[in-house]
Order: structure tokens, then sequence, then C-alpha cells
């Protein structure tokens, strides 16, 4: 079999994608739900916020992945923060470089990657047993699936709070001379809670083998 | 190979990790500052430029463009606050003057005096913005002066630009605020900032009086010293008011208007 097959091969593929609906990180794991409260006012946050966690979370995976074998266990948890903590102030850095004006919104947030339970967890709780192709896609995947999430809760948010999609205006504000009287608690954190519920109501409607047997 | 759980071993791979990732950093650090630097340049030129009128707030222009405009319209300076007099010194570059950062240095501020925009300390030096009209003509029309304050959830970062008769509001920009979104968070909004434009700062005695209302003010020529408040916003639009009032008075500001005002440009 050749590399590319065992690239793509199905396990690979499910690896990549389970993360993404069946196994999503904030709907059926319930990580990082704290950022995701934060920065869903707006989807170009959330779109930034999700790129800047899937990249984190595909290196660290890599990463952690790469010295698994050679990590005494005594210290791998700090080797895993050391790892994460320096891919997340690349991740900063660069949104200074390039993004200057969305880096002051998030700078705060991007920092709090850190923490993110989702890294931390996937490091620990997949890269430091497997290989690190399948770390690469599991990174990839949950990255992905929280960026999904988040994208989804922004959307809600930003219009049914501000009346806007990316940033135009699509329901115009009453105070701006419309129609649309904005929906403030959108805009306010709890707001993502009650979104995020619905999601993972949504979705365990959808997909009954999520709930769990009482 | 050596044990892997033995201590020797431990602590060599805790080193090695070490410096990768201190290597990794400082190579991200380094190697993006002076684009960072130039961002943070670009951002700051451009809210003086949106304070002083001379970019409109849905206006898209290249950071090119808004450094040209820049160097047209706008002269960087430094003021002593206390004396109001320009440093002429030259022992500190206005244009990389950074006021935050001196504000929290004690060998360039001093705590404030007592008073109601909760401003804990004063730089010595506080930058202005000297706007002409870019024609070579070398009468200065307004000053943007950069404001600062404690809101409801943070301190407030705004610039205010005043006429050069030292009292009309010709132009007021927040660039860094932590208000609550769509409440306190509206005084971001351009439509918000434009009902301060033409308000008088003073009254016939110089003495600071513009106050945030709640209802409805007139227009500028008929209430001159009253802005509508933002409603939900209270606490907020108070904070505004008293942080302009306090840049604005003798704590503040005011030594540098009153001699701008009466020798023409300072």
């Amino acid at each position: 079999m050749s590399m590319l097959d065992t690239a793509w091969s199905p396990a690979a593929r499910k690896t990549l994608l389970t993360p993404i609906l069946a196994n999503n990180p904030i709907a059926v794991q319930v990580l990082g739900i704290c950022s995701a409260l934060a920065v869903t006012t707006r989807m170009d946050k959330a779109i930034v916020m999700g790129i800047g966690v899937t990249l984190v979370a595909m290196l660290a995976n890599l990463a952690v992945s790469l010295v698994r074998n050679h990590t005494p266990n005594s210290i791998r948890i700090i080797v895993q923060l050391a790892i994460i903590a320096s891919l997340v102030i690349m991740v900063d850095q660069i949104l200074k470089a390039y993004l200057y004006e969305l880096s002051l919104e998030l700078s705060v947030f991007v920092g709090l990657i850190i923490t993110n339970c989702i890294v931390m967890g996937r490091a620990e709780g997949y890269a430091m047993q497997n290989p690190p192709w399948p770390s690469l896609l599991d990174g990839v995947g949950n990255g992905l699936g929280y960026a999904l999430v988040l994208i989804l809760v922004a959307f809600v948010r930003e219009l049914t709070g501000a009346g806007k999609v990316l940033g135009f205006t699509v329901l115009p504000l009453a105070q701006d001379g419309g129609w649309y009287v904005g929906n403030g608690l959108m805009l306010l954190a709890p707001s993502a809670l009650f979104i995020v519920a619905l999601l993972i109501w949504a979705l365990r409607t959808w997909m009954p083998e999520l709930q769990e047997k009482d | 190979m050596a044990d892997r759980e033995s201590t020797r071993y431990t602590i060599g791979f805790a080193a090695v990790v070490c410096v990768v990732c201190a290597l990794v950093v400082a190579v991200a650090a380094v190697g993006l500052r002076s684009q960072q630097e130039a961002n943070a340049l670009a951002f700051r030129q451009k809210n003086v430029l949106l304070a002083a009128g001379l970019v409109e707030p849905d206006e898209t222009r290249s950071d090119r463009e808004l450094e040209q405009l820049f160097d047209r319209h706008v002269e960087t300076r430094l003021v002593e606050l206390e004396s109001g007099r320009y440093e002429e010194g030259g022992r500190i570059d206005p244009r990389t003057y950074n006021q935050r950062r001196a504000r929290n240095d004690p060998a360039l501020s001093r705590a404030a005096p007592p008073n109601e925009a909760k401003v804990a300390r004063l730089p010595t030096y506080g930058g202005v913005f000297l706007i002409r009209d870019g024609t070579g003509d070398k009468t200065v029309r307004q000053v943007v002066l950069p404001i600062e304050g404690i809101g409801m959830w943070g301190t407030i970062y705004g610039l205010l630009a005043v006429d050069r008769d030292g009292k009309t509001i010709r132009g007021l920009t927040f660039y860094d605020q932590k208000e609550t979104p769509g409440l306190g968070g509206e005084i971001s909004n351009p439509k918000w900032q434009a009902l301060w434009v033409g308000r008088h700062a003073f009254d016939a005695n110089w003495t600071p009086k513009l106050t945030v209302i709640k209802g409805r003010a007139g227009p500028p020529e008929q209430d001159p010293h009253r802005v509508d408040a933002i409603s939900g916003a209270t606490i907020t639009s108070n904070a505004v008011s008293r942080l302009i009032g306090f840049w604005l008075s003798d704590a503040g500001y005011g030594p540098y208007l009153r001699r701008f005002r009466e020798g023409g440009n300072g």
C-alpha cells in the first residue's frame, strides 16, 4: 500500500471527520465552552478564533505525537503545555502582524487557547497514544468541529443581535433608521449558552445514539 | 537508550523542550516585530484621521494612503501637561511616544489629582496632533488629543478633536473599550460620536461644561453643552462625559488649550 493510500485510508478519514459532527468537541464532548461564549458576538471573530484553534490543535497534536515515545511520563503534561503555549504565542504574534485590528479584540482569547480544554484534551487523550499523522488529522478535525459550532453560534448572535452577517447589514437596525430592533441579549455571553444548548439538543435528536441511557 | 523515567533523562528532556519552544517563540516575536510596530502606528494614525474628520468611518483606505494623508495634514507634538508648553528638548520622539506606557512609568508620570473620570496616573507629557488643511497653510485648524478614563468594565481610550477656538468639539472616536456590546459598546458607533460634533466644551467663563442627558438634546447651535446619553448605558455615557471633562480641565490638557486658543497655535 502506498503512502497516499495510508494517509487517506477510511480510518484516517474517520479520524478527521468524526470530531466535526458525531464527536464534536463543543456539542458532544462539551469542551471549550468558555471561549465559545466570548468570541461569538461577530462572525469574523469566530472564524479567526476557529482557524487559530485548528492550527494550534493540529500542530500541538503533531508535536506531542512526535515526541510521545521519548516523553517521560512524569512530566508529560507540562511538556504538552509548553508545546501548546509556544504555538499559541506564535499564533498571537502572527495575528498582531497581519490582522492587527482583529487581534486587539481577540488577543485575550487567543492567549486563552493555552487553557482551551480541546487542545489539551486531544494532546493528552489522543496524540500521546497515536502516530503523528492520525494525531494531526484528529487535531484538524477537532479544531474544525470547534470552528463549525463557533461560526453557527456567531451567525445567530450577529444576525439577531446586530442585524448583520460578517459585518454586512442584513436587517437594518431601528436605531440606524431601519425596522429591526436588535436583541441586546444576543450580544451578551449567556445567549451563546442557549444557542449551544439548542445545538446540542438538535444534534442529539438527529443522532439518537449520542443520548446517554439513564 | 537511557531509562525514560530516570531523573537524568527527564531533566535532559525538559531542557531540550524548553530550548526548542523558546526558539519557536523568539523567532516568531523577532521576525514579526517590525510588521507589528508598523501596524500599531498605522492604527494610531488612522484613528487620529478619523477623529479629525479627514477619513470617514466607513471609508476603506490602504495603509499607504492613510500614511500619506497623515503626513500631509498632521504634526505630532508633545506637551508638558502641567505647564501646557510644547516639549522642546527633543529628548522624546513624539512619533514613537507611547502615552500608555509612559503613564505607568514612575519617571514619566505622576499621580493624578482626585477626579470623576477615575484617572489614576497622569503622564508628564501628553501627545497632541496638530491638524492643518494640507495645502501648506501653517494655520492649525484643530488639535486632536488622546483621552482615557474608566468606563463600566474597563478603561476607555479615545481621541478628541478640538477646534482652534479651543472649545468646539470637531470629532470624537474611541478605539479601545470593553463596554457592553450593543449598549455601552455603542460609544464606538460613529452615529453617536457624531452627536458630539459642534458642541462646546466650555461655557463663556471657560469652565468645562459638557454633559450627557437622558432624552433629546437640541441641535448644537441651540443646545451647545448637552449630548444625548445612550439609552440603557447610563454608566458608560456618564463615564464618557466625565473623561472628556477631565482631559479638557486644568488637570488634563486645560493649560495647553488655553495657550492654544490664545496664541493661535500654542
